[in-house]
């Protein structure tokens, strides 16, 4: 354990998700662990940050020309990264840590640029060698490993979901939270609307389950098995960009979709095109259901069934909770 | 109006690709344009065109200009813009650029945009989203902040406005990222990043495709640019590569056929494996 601080984002500060939690956990191997929020932290989440070892989280209060951000304006990444850059400079801090995500990417690149800072994206693992933050990564379709060492005095880095079991400190802390003021440079980028997606299904997001089933345009727009087997294994349900572009299912897996690497990617009616193995060939454990024999897919597959998802997704569905039970 | 479009050279993602000494290895015959450049290169012509349309400016007017930063291998890159009908192609080459990290490419493709504005005003500069080597996707965002100019990033509508007050012209973007959707908006001249959802990138004419293999190509230096090389290249990268290992392959695939019984075998195949 080094004697460095490691700021992450808390954004939204009304919920810890798992991979805030994972993000805490490899925080802590390399120092002492702070969080910074746009909004106040509720008394759970402050309970969990506790938890996870985090004993300040600092409260951006951010302003433009003089007057106060708010409501949506404060999640846009150009005030997120006005924020994470002022919290460094406040605390002196030497790694700022943010989850794997587009707008998380947007914000991590203008707080680095800002700060001169290194900047690393989609990280697996994060340690540290001889005093310098050492990152590991997962390129060209999960078939690399690579490693880079951080040569600035501060490193900004996205870390992907997955990377690391989430695991609490022996004795919990009591977080206190500051405020902080931040000045975000006026711009005349304006924002006319924002709309959150509200997510009924009561699945785990995409990009952070550990488990995942994606149908293709095999299913032919039935996505019924797929939601079917994700439900008997508590995982989430995603597509391909094929079956996204039809319309089928709102959120897809690849390189332009959301890049997963879960413990287990079960593929339904996918072919597995280079696009979309590109976003989950890292994951741990591959699975495949495909009528054809000869799919791509099945080259990076640990288990494959040749044959139609309509029958064998709902069978695989039944068992599972048949055992399960 | 007169565009810029940022388009790199990169391995083909349907072949082997790897790490030569630290660095990404990029042979002729197996790399290609990034294909999301063909998305922003898309947008880049459709909005030339609707100018040209609405009559906004005249048949003859408009342009597109395609930059990368590559080494002599990048033409093939650059071949591929031609194809798709832009006017001018220029590759920033150096062999001190080698090994740049988003910074060193995003100051050197800013200082290129810059010379292009001290011809003629520059109202666009439109990216791709990622580059499908690194898929880092901050590029362009760095790129805005090096110009000081207004980013829309990632966007899957793009609508430019008919000047209220003549001469300012005001982009629109709407944007799905991860489980938001968000409009914004911005005057020009602004940097815009278009996703693969944006539009489908046109297929090449044969006039085209023969008239692209004999265009001229405009070779800058780091020094026609007024760059210091110190900012870019491995010189300048805040980030070093230690190492790089391909992955073990996978075992071999357990695989069965259905004959009625693929859903067992596949549930006893989770639960056996203790993944449930
Ligand atoms: C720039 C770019 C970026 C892209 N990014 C992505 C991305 O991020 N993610 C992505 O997914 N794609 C992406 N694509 C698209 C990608 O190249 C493929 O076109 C797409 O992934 C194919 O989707 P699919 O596997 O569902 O369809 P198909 O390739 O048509 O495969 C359907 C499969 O279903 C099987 N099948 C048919 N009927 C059944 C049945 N009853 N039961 C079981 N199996 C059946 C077939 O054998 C076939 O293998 C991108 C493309 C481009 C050009
Ligand atoms: N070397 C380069 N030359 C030209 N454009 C580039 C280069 N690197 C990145 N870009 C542009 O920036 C976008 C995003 O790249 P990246 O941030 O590397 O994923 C790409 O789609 C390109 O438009």
């Amino acid at each position: 354990m080094t004697n460095r601080t490691v700021q992450v984002l808390l954004d939204p500060a009304t919920e810890v998700r798992t991979s805030t939690l994972e993000l805490l956990t490899i925080a802590r191997g390399l120092g002492r662990v702070e969080a910074v929020a746009l909004e106040a932290p509720t008394v759970e989440v402050l309970a969990q940050l506790g938890a996870y070892g985090v004993e300040t989280v600092h409260q951006a209060e951010p302003a433009r020309d003089g007057a106060c951000v708010s409501g949506d304006e404060r999640h846009l990444p150009a005030v997120v990264a006005a924020a994470l850059a002022a919290a460094v400079r406040l605390t002196d801090a030497d790694a700022v840590l943010l989850p794997t995500s587009f707008a998380a990417k947007e914000a991590a690149a203008l707080a680095a640029h800002d700060l001169g800072a290194g900047l690393v994206i989609d990280a697996s693992s994060l340690r540290d060698v001889h005093g310098r933050v050492v990152a590991g990564k997962r390129v060209f379709a999960g078939s690399w490993d690579t490693e880079c060492a951080v040569t600035a005095d501060v490193a900004v880095v996205t870390v992907r979901a997955n990377s690391a079991v989430a695991q609490p400190v022996e004795t919990a802390v009591e977080p206190v939270t500051e405020g902080y003021a931040v000045e975000v440079p006026t711009s005349p980028v304006a924002l006319l609307s924002r709309e959150v997606k509200a997510d009924t299904s009561g699945r785990p997001p995409l990009d952070q389950a550990a488990v995942v089933v994606a149908g293709g345009r095999g299913t032919d727009g039935d996505f019924g098995p797929v939601e079917d087997l994700a439900d008997a294994l508590g995982a989430a349900v995603g597509a391909s960009r094929d079956a996204a572009f039809e319309g089928w299912w709102d959120s897809y897996v690849g390189q332009t979709g959301v890049t997963i690497a879960p413990r287990v990617y079960i593929g339904a009616g996918i072919s597995g095109a280079p696009h979309h193995r590109g976003g989950m060939q890292a994951s741990q454990v591959i699975v495949a259901v495909n009528s054809d024999p000869e799919a791509p897919i099945f080259e990076i597959c640990d288990f494959a069934v040749v044959g139609r998802l309509a029958d064998v997704l709902p069978q695989a569905a039944a068992e599972i909770r048949k055992r399960k039970s | 109006m007169r565009i810029v479009v940022t388009a790199k050279y990169v391995p083909d993602i349907n072949t082997e690709r790897g790490f030569s000494e630290g660095r990404v290895v990029r042979t002729a015959g197996e790399g290609t344009l990034n294909e999301l450049d063909e998305n922003a290169i898309e947008a880049a012509l459709r909005i030339v065109e609707a100018e040209r349309a609405a009559g906004r400016i005249g048949p003859d007017e408009g342009e597109v200009v395609v930059v990368t930063m590559a080494g002599p291998d990048g033409d093939v890159a650059l071949r591929k813009a031609f194809q798709l009908g832009v006017d001018r192609g220029i590759r920033v080459s150096d062999d001190a650029l080698a090994g740049s990290d988003y910074f060193g490419t995003a100051a050197v493709l800013a200082a290129a945009v810059r010379r292009l504005g001290d011809e003629a005003p520059v109202d666009l500069v439109v990216t791709g989203m990622a580059a499908l080597d690194g898929l880092g996707s901050v590029v362009p965002t760095l790129l805005g902040a090096e110009l000081g100019l207004p980013t829309l990033n990632l966007a899957k509508k793009v609508e430019l406005a008919e000047p209220a007050d003549p001469g300012q012209r005001v982009l629109t973007i709407t944007r799905e990222i991860d489980d938001v959707t968000e409009s914004l908006t911005a005057p020009l001249p602004a940097v815009l990043s278009v996703t693969d959802g944006a539009n489908q990138p046109r297929f090449p004419g044969f006039k085209l495709i023969m008239a692209a293999r004999s265009k001229e190509i405009e070779v800058w230096s780091p020094a026609d640019l007024g760059l210091d090389p110190a900012v870019a290249g491995s010189a300048g990268a805040r980030t070093e590569t230690l190492t790089a290992a391909p992955r073990p392959a996978r075992p071999e695939v357990e695989l069965v056929t259905d004959k009625g019984e693929g859903g067992v075998a596949l549930a006893d195949f989770l639960i056996r494996n203790d993944l449930v």
